[in-house]
C-alpha cells in the first residue's frame, strides 16, 4: 500500500505544480496541453496496432516502428514521384488533397500487406514461441532500418499536407496547427471508435475477443484461426502504416523514428497493459502529456531541468510497474 | 556426479588450451587484428556474457545491458580527465570503481522494476530501459558533451591502445577469464542453484519459500556488474564514449552477439563476439555491391540476415549447432537404444539447454 500512497502524493504535487504554472501563463498551458494531446493521438494510432497484434497472437512485433517509418518513406516517395510534390518552393508543387490522400492510402495498404507477408513467412510456423518471434521481428527491424538508410538516405524529409487546408484553427483562445489537431486528432478518435465498434459489435471482433481468451477453443469451434491471425496482423500493420504517414506529415520522416516509435509503443502498452485498446488510449494520453509538460514545465526559478525530461517518462514507467506489473488493464498471459 | 565431472574434464582442458593460445596471440597476429578483432571481441563478449548469464541461468532475456554499460562508461568518463565531459580529474582506477558501482546500483534499481515480469514483458521493459538511457545521455549534454566525451584518460597501465594495444588486450583477456570463471562459480553456489530453480519453475520455488523477486533482482544486479565491466573496457578501447555508441543499434548488437553464439551457453558470448567483430571488419572489405541492397556499407543488413537465419534455424546459436552435431555423432556411435529419449545436451549436469523457451 505504501507505494500507492507515495505515488498518489507525487501525482498531487505534479498536478499542483502544473496548475501553478498554468495560472502564470494560460495561453502557454493550452498550447502545451494541445501538443501533448495531439502527440498522444499519434501514439495511440501506432500503439493500437501493436497492442492488437499482441492481444490476439502474443506476438510482440519489434518491427512495428520499422513499419511506421517505411510507410512514411513510401508516402513521401510516391508524393514526389507521382505528383511532383516537394517542399522545395522553386521546383516542387504544393500538395492537393488527392496528392496527399492517394499516397496515404497506398502506403498504408502496402504496409498492411508487408505485415501479413512477415507474419506468414516468418511468424506463422513459430506460433506460441513468443520470445523467438520477438527475436525474428528484431532481426527484420535491423535489416529494414539499414535498407531504409540505403534507399532513402539519412536526411529528414516531410510529407506535404494539402495546401488548401487551413494552417491553424483557434481553440481555447490560442491558434493551433490544423493538421495536428483536426486531422491527426480526428483520425485517432475515428480509429479508436471504429476499432471499438469492430471489436465489440462485429462477428470478426467477437472471434478476436474469443481468440484473446482461448485460441485453441476458438479453432476447435470451427473458426479458421489462421485467417483471423492474418487479418489481425493486416490491421495492426495497417495502423502502423497510417500512423507513419500521419506522423511523417505532422513531424518528419527520418532514420531513428523507427526505434523512437517502437519505444513509444512499448511505453504505452507497458503503462496501459498489453492487448488492451482502452489501455493503449490511456497510456498514449499519459505518455503524450508527460513528455509535453516535462519539456516546458521542468523549470524551477532559474534552474532549467527540461534537459532531464526523459527521466519523467522513466519515472512514469517505474511508477506504473511498481503498482501494477502488468500495466493498467493488463492480464496475465 | 563423479562421472559428469570426468566428462567435463576435456572441456576444461580445451578451455585452458584456448586461454593459453589467446595469451600467446600477440606474437601470432598483427596489432590490427589483435586490436580490431580480438580485443573488441573480448569486451563485446563480456557484454554478451552478462546477457547470457541472465538468460541461461535466470531465464531472463534482457535488452537492458547496453543501457547499463553506458551508465558505467559515462560515469567513468565524466570523473576522469577528458574532453567534453565534466572533466573532474579523478584517478582513473577510482573512477572505474565508481563507474562500476553506479552502474551496478542502477542495475539493481532496474532489476527491482523488471524482476516481477517474465518472458516477453521482461524483454520489453529492459528494452525501454536501454532506450531511455540513450535518450537521457543524448539530451543531457552536460553529462555527455556535445556528441560524446573524447580522449578519456585510461589508467597508466593501459596507456593509449592505439600506440600499444597489448596492455588493453591482456586486461580484456583477464577480465573475460574472470567473468567466465566467476559466472561458472556463481552457478554452483546456493544462490545460483536457486536462480536456476526459479528459471525452471518460479511458482514452485515461491512455494518452497524462496523470495523469487529478490533472487531475480539480485541476478539482474550481477548481470549489471558484468555489463559495467564491458562498459569500462569499451571506453578504454575507443578512448571515447558518445550517445551514438549506446543507441538501439548497439543494444540489438549485444543481443545479436549473444544469439549468434548461443543464448543458453556462456561460451557462446565470446564465440558470437569473435564472429561479429570479424564480420564487422571484413564485410567492409570484400562485400560486393548488389544494387543498393548489399555493399561494403551494409554491415547492419549482413548481421541482420545472419541473426535472422540463426534465430530461424538454430535457437541455440552456433554452440547449439555444434552440440546437436556432437550429440548426433555420439548417438550414432552408441547405438539408438541408449539415449533415444534424451534431448541433445542434457548429459552434462550444468548444461543449460532449453530451446523451447525461445
Amino acid at each position: 500500500m505504501a507505494p500507492r500512497i507515495l505515488l498518489g502524493l507525487l501525482g498531487l504535487v505534479v498536478v499542483a505544480w502544473i496548475a501553478y504554472k498554468a495560472g502564470q501563463n494560460t495561453r502557454l498551458f493550452w498550447v502545451v496541453t494541445l501538443n501533448g494531446i495531439t502527440l498522444a493521438a499519434l501514439f495511440f494510432v501506432v500503439a493500437a496496432g501493436f497492442t492488437l497484434i499482441f492481444g490476439l497472437m502474443r506476438v510482440v512485433n519489434m518491427a512495428h516502428g520499422s513499419l511506421y517509418l517505411l510507410a512514411g518513406y513510401i508516402a513521401f516517395t510516391l508524393q514526389a514521384n507521382w505528383y511532383g510534390v516537394s517542399s522545395n518552393l522553386l521546383s516542387g508543387k504544393p500538395a492537393t488533397v488527392t496528392s496527399w490522400l492517394v499516397p496515404l492510402v497506398v502506403a498504408t495498404v502496402v504496409i498492411g500487406l508487408v505485415g501479413v507477408l512477415m507474419q506468414q513467412v516468418f511468424l506463422r510456423w513459430n506460433q506460441g514461441q513468443d520470445l523467438r518471434q520477438a527475436l525474428i521481428t528484431i532481426a527484420i527491424s535491423v535489416i529494414l532500418a539499414d535498407q531504409m538508410v540505403a534507399h532513402f538516405g539519412g536526411i529528414a524529409e516531410s510529407i506535404q499536407a494539402p495546401a488548401s487546408w487551413p494552417d491553424s484553427v483557434t481553440i481555447f483562445g490560442v491558434r493551433y496547427g490544423f493538421f495536428r489537431l483536426v486531422v491527426v486528432g480526428g483520425a485517432a478518435l475515428l480509429i479508436g471508435a471504429l476499432l471499438f465498434l469492430v471489436i465489440k459489435r462485429t462477428r470478426f471482433g467477437m472471434i478476436i475477443r474469443a481468440g484473446v481468451d482461448d485460441r485453441s477453443m476458438v479453432s476447435a469451434l470451427g473458426v479458421n484461426i489462421q485467417v483471423v491471425f492474418a487479418g489481425a496482423f493486416f490491421i495492426g500493420a495497417l495502423l502502423a502504416g497510417l500512423a507513419g504517414v500521419l506522423g511523417g506529415t505532422m513531424l518528419a520522416v527520418q532514420p531513428g523514428n523507427d526505434s523512437a516509435f517502437l519505444l513509444d509503443s512499448l511505453i504505452v502498452v507497458i503503462i496501459g497493459g498489453m492487448g488492451s485498446l482502452g489501455g493503449a488510449a490511456i497510456g498514449s494520453l499519459a505518455l503524450g502529456l508527460v513528455s509535453s509538460y516535462s519539456n516546458v514545465y521542468l523549470t524551477f526559478g532559474t534552474t532549467d531541468l527540461t534537459n532531464y525530461s526523459i527521466l519523467l517518462t522513466f519515472i512514469l514507467v517505474v511508477a506504473m510497474l511498481a503498482v501494477r506489473p502488468l500495466g493498467l488493464f493488463g492480464r496475465p498471459a | 556426479m563423479a562421472a559428469s565431472r570426468r566428462a567435463r574434464l576435456p572441456q576444461w582442458i580445451a578451455l585452458g588450451v584456448l586461454v593459453l593460445f589467446l595469451a600467446g596471440a600477440p606474437s601470432v597476429f598483427d596489432s590490427f587484428t589483435l586490436s580490431q578483432i580480438l580485443t573488441k571481441a573480448l569486451w563485446l563478449g563480456i557484454a554478451a556474457a552478462s546477457l547470457i548469464f541472465l538468460s541461461s541461468y535466470g531465464g531472463m532475456i534482457s535488452l537492458g545491458q547496453t543501457g547499463i554499460y553506458a551508465v558505467a562508461g559515462f560515469t567513468m568518463a565524466n570523473l576522469v580527465h577528458a574532453a567534453g565531459g565534466r572533466n573532474l580529474g579523478w584517478d582513473p582506477l577510482a573512477a572505474t570503481a565508481a563507474g562500476i558501482a553506479v552502474a551496478t546500483l542502477f542495475g539493481l534499481l532496474c532489476g527491482a522494476i523488471a524482476a516481477r515480469s517474465y518472458g516477453i514483458y521482461f524483454l520489453m521493459i529492459t528494452l525501454a530501459i536501454s532506450v531511455i538511457v540513450f535518450y537521457f545521455f543524448a539530451q543531457v549534454t552536460t553529462l555527455s558533451g556535445y556528441g560524446g566525451i573524447r580522449s578519456v584518460t585510461p589508467p597508466s597501465v593501459i596507456g593509449n591502445p592505439v600506440v600499444n594495444p597489448l596492455p588493453l588486450y591482456y586486461t580484456a583477456l583477464v577480465a573475460s577469464v574472470l567473468v567466465y570463471a566467476g559466472i561458472r562459480y556463481l552457478a554452483r553456489t546456493p544462490f545460483g542453484l536457486a536462480l536456476q530453480g526459479i528459471r525452471d519453475d518460479p511458482a514452485r520455488m515461491q512455494a518452497l519459500g524462496f523470495n523469487v523477486t529478490l533472487h531475480r533482482t539480485f541476478a539482474f544486479g550481477v548481470g549489471a556488474f558484468i555489463a559495467s565491466i564491458a562498459g569500462i573496457l569499451s571506453v578504454w578501447y575507443t578512448t571515447q564514449i558518445s550517445p551514438g555508441g549506446i543507441n538501439v543499434a548497439q543494444t540489438i548488437n549485444v543481443l545479436v552477439i549473444a544469439v549468434i553464439g548461443g543464448l543458453y551457453r556462456l561460451e557462446g558470448a565470446w564465440i558470437g563476439a569473435v564472429v561479429f567483430s570479424t564480420i564487422d571488419n571484413y564485410s567492409r572489405l570484400w562485400m560486393p555491391n548488389v544494387g543498393d541492397w548489399l555493399g561494403p556499407d551494409r554491415f547492419e543488413t549482413v548481421i541482420g540476415l545472419i541473426f535472422l537465419v540463426i534465430v530461424l534455424a538454430s535457437p541455440g546459436g552456433l554452440v547449439g549447432i555444434w552440440e546437436s552435431v556432437w550429440a548426433r555423432r555420439n548417438r550414432a556411435r552408441r547405438g539408438p537404444t541408449e539415449s533415444s529419449g534424451m534431448p541433445a545436451a542434457v548429459a552434462d549436469d550444468d548444461v543449460v539447454d532449453h530451446p523451447e523457451a525461445v
